[in-house]
């Protein structure tokens, strides 16, 4: 199982890096459905087979749906891809990467360091809803979701409606509001 | 699941969150900017998972179901607006949309 979990974040981290320095949208759009099964595959060996499932449902394929109709309605051309490349250039990627790489030095050394909380915790006895296997079955999560996060439900209910009312508008034709 | 220790998942998810932050700063177009959005927040989920993990507890797949209506909903509206945008000045260039008309 621990080689699941490498593997597969070797293969998320990988094809992320390839989602964002692709020149072509839909070459990009195809490497985030591997990043996200990716990500998925990580989900199932850290014990969330539930949330697994819902990341290959919600995440790679009703999110990447959208992104390829997008892609299909954009239909930029070549020309679009060379005016990305032009974009493209190296000097682009110079501060972000020193500013990312300062932060995963620091991510690494607080995770890891053995004065921080992260570790002190690993003494603490483990209990919950897991099973033997150290998996939280979508029974457990259910139980949860719809006790303790009700409210949270209801929230989040009310969220997409928002955001489908925005979308609506957004992407109502203009001059429609005449007809 | 319990031989991963929770540190190389929090290493894990944080590389993947600073790979999608690189990909917001670094890119113009903004349909890659929407794309890094999608990574970064699919590289929290996997440390809340961590978390629940090493707790056994529920809660932390709770906070992911939560985090995946936050990104359903956001999807949706950031390609409608970024649709709109394109309709308007037939650009995805974020360096362009300087300027607002209502």
């Amino acid at each position: 199982m621990s080689v699941l979990f490498y593997a597969s974040g070797a293969v998320a981290l990988i094809s992320a890096l390839l989602v964002i320095t692709r020149v072509s949208a839909a070459r990009a759009v195809v490497f985030l459905v591997l990043t996200f099964l990716a990500t998925a595959s990580v989900f199932y060996t850290l014990g969330a087979p539930f949330v697994a499932v819902l990341q290959v449902l919600i995440y790679a394929g009703a999110i990447i749906v959208l992104f390829v109709f997008v892609v299909m309605i954009l239909n930029l051309g070549s020309e679009a891809q060379t005016e990305e490349r032009s974009w493209l250039t190296w000097p682009v990627w110079v501060v972000p990467i020193i500013l990312a790489a300062a932060l995963i030095v620091q991510f690494v050394f607080a995770v890891s360091s053995p004065t921080s909380a992260t570790v002190n915790v690993q003494h603490l006895p483990i209990n919950g809803t897991a099973s033997h296997d150290g998996q939280v079955s979508a029974q457990a999560v259910g139980r949860s979701l719809f006790t303790t996060y009700i409210i949270g439900v209801e929230l989040a209910s009310m969220m997409l409606l928002a955001g489908l009312v925005a979308a609506f508008h957004l992407g109502r034709r203009r001059g429609a509001k005449q007809k | 699941m319990t031989s991963i220790p929770t540190t190389h998942a929090l290493i894990l998810a944080s590389a993947l969150f600073l790979i999608g932050a690189v990909g917001i700063v670094a890119r113009r177009n903004l349909l890659f900017v929407l794309m890094s959005i999608e990574i970064m927040l699919s590289a929290t989920g996997i440390a809340f998972v961590a978390a629940a993990a090493r707790w056994g507890q529920a809660d932390g797949q709770v906070v992911v179901i939560f985090i995946f209506v936050t990104a359903a909903a956001e999807v949706a509206v950031g390609l409608s607006l970024l649709l709109a945008v394109f309709g308007q000045g037939k650009t995805v260039d974020s360096d362009k949309i300087s300027t607002m008309k209502g």
